[in-house]
């Protein structure tokens, strides 16, 4: 089953010195993502498949096998839905356009 | 019926207050930084004593936009502002300055992110005409440190520090947002550091990263508000004075010689 992830509306967000700083408006709660992290981050618009952005922006930048990437990037997305930074859905989140 | 205009931070407040109680407690609290020539047009308050007024349940200050104005609400007090006319009102259960100073607590961190600056959670002082503001967690140190300052530091606060730039430099300002016994000065100094407080065996000083000193301005400025476009302006003064003001860990024990090390 594909996963497919979105940027929460409820978050300030910035990139500094490559690295995206995401603030959760509900908590106050602040989280620095590493480079990979921020790659995904960045790919997230909802409607790309969670495998296909760890194919196009993680596999190929950091020289990863797929599998591994994958399972970590899934465990990753959901951590950040758990801080309702990223929304997950199974299917496309048109609401994320 | 106006008891005067408190100005913190170059941003003068009107206070109309008919409480004869309450005006002296305005008076007492606000000495310093009640002044007869604001520097602007000043921002108008009317406030009322309101003993049964049905306040919320929350024990914690709390801002909500709401069609054209801010709500703020606590266990003691409500009030609104609205920014377009420059005026509002306070309703408070009893006449003390502590509903006031929050809700002017509150006031403040909302007009200070347009201006790129903001509220922090911390002391900050000035020597030899350079401003120093620290940082921390409850129980850091921050009333500590403030109360070991030697003869020639200047407390501007050992509770609320209050950052925004003047000609585009960072600079901090005396509040009375002070903790019992203490007073802040109302002056203000162009910032020359920030220091996260950390109590430990000996005296020493570690750089912070600009991310690590973003995280410490976000950790600790208060954000009254659920709202997207003030946590994106808070965002965005935490980076701008990350990029401009160095950042460390301060390392100490509670001793006067913590201060041979700053300034």
């Amino acid at each position: 089953m594909s996963m497919y992830i979105a940027k929460s509306r409820a978050i300030a967000a910035r990139a500094l010195d490559g690295e995206m700083v995401v603030m959760s408006i509900a908590d106050s709660m602040l989280f620095t993502l590493n480079e990979v992290a921020t790659e995904i981050w960045l790919a997230a618009d909802g409607l790309t498949p969670l495998s296909q952005i760890v194919e196009d922006k993680v596999c190929v930048k950091f020289e990863t096998g797929p599998e591994a990437a994958y399972a970590d990037a899934e465990e990753l997305c959901r951590q950040l839905a758990e801080h309702g930074i990223l929304v997950v859905s199974d299917q496309p989140i048109e609401s994320a356009r | 019926m106006p008891v005067g205009v408190i100005e913190i931070g170059g941003i003068p407040v009107l206070l109309r207050v008919e409480d004869c109680a309450l005006k002296a407690a305005i008076d007492k609290r606000y000495a310093a930084y009640l002044t007869p020539n604001p520097s602007t047009e000043p921002i108008e308050l009317t406030v009322t004593i309101a003993p049964n007024g049905g306040f919320c349940q929350s024990e914690l200050p709390r801002a909500k936009w709401l069609n054209g104005r801010w709500l703020f609400e606590c266990l003691d007090f409500n009030a609104e502002w609205f920014p377009e006319s420059g005026r509002g009102w306070i309703r408070q259960e009893r006449a003390v300055h502590r509903s006031l100073d929050s809700v002017l607590r509150v006031l403040h961190s909302l007009l200070l992110v347009p201006e790129g600056g903001c509220l922090l959670h911390a002391a900050s002082a000035v020597r030899n005409g350079r401003a120093f503001v620290f940082t921390g967690v409850s129980g850091a140190g921050k009333t500590t440190l403030s109360r070991l300052a030697p003869p020639d530091v200047v407390l501007l606060t050992d509770e609320v520090s209050y950052i925004r730039p003047v000609h585009g430099v960072y600079t901090a300002f005396g509040t009375p947002f002070v903790g019992i016994g203490m007073t802040g000065e109302n002056i203000s100094a162009p910032l020359q550091a920030l220091y996260l407080l950390v109590q430990g065996p000996e005296n020493r000083i570690e750089p912070l990263s600009r991310q690590q000193a973003v995280s410490v301005l976000m950790r600790n400025t208060p954000l009254y508000a659920k709202d997207r476009k003030l946590a994106e302006g808070l965002l965005e003064t935490a980076c701008q004075i990350a990029a401009c003001v160095p950042a460390y860990r301060l390392i100490f024990t509670p001793t006067p010689d913590v201060w041979d090390m700053i300034g």
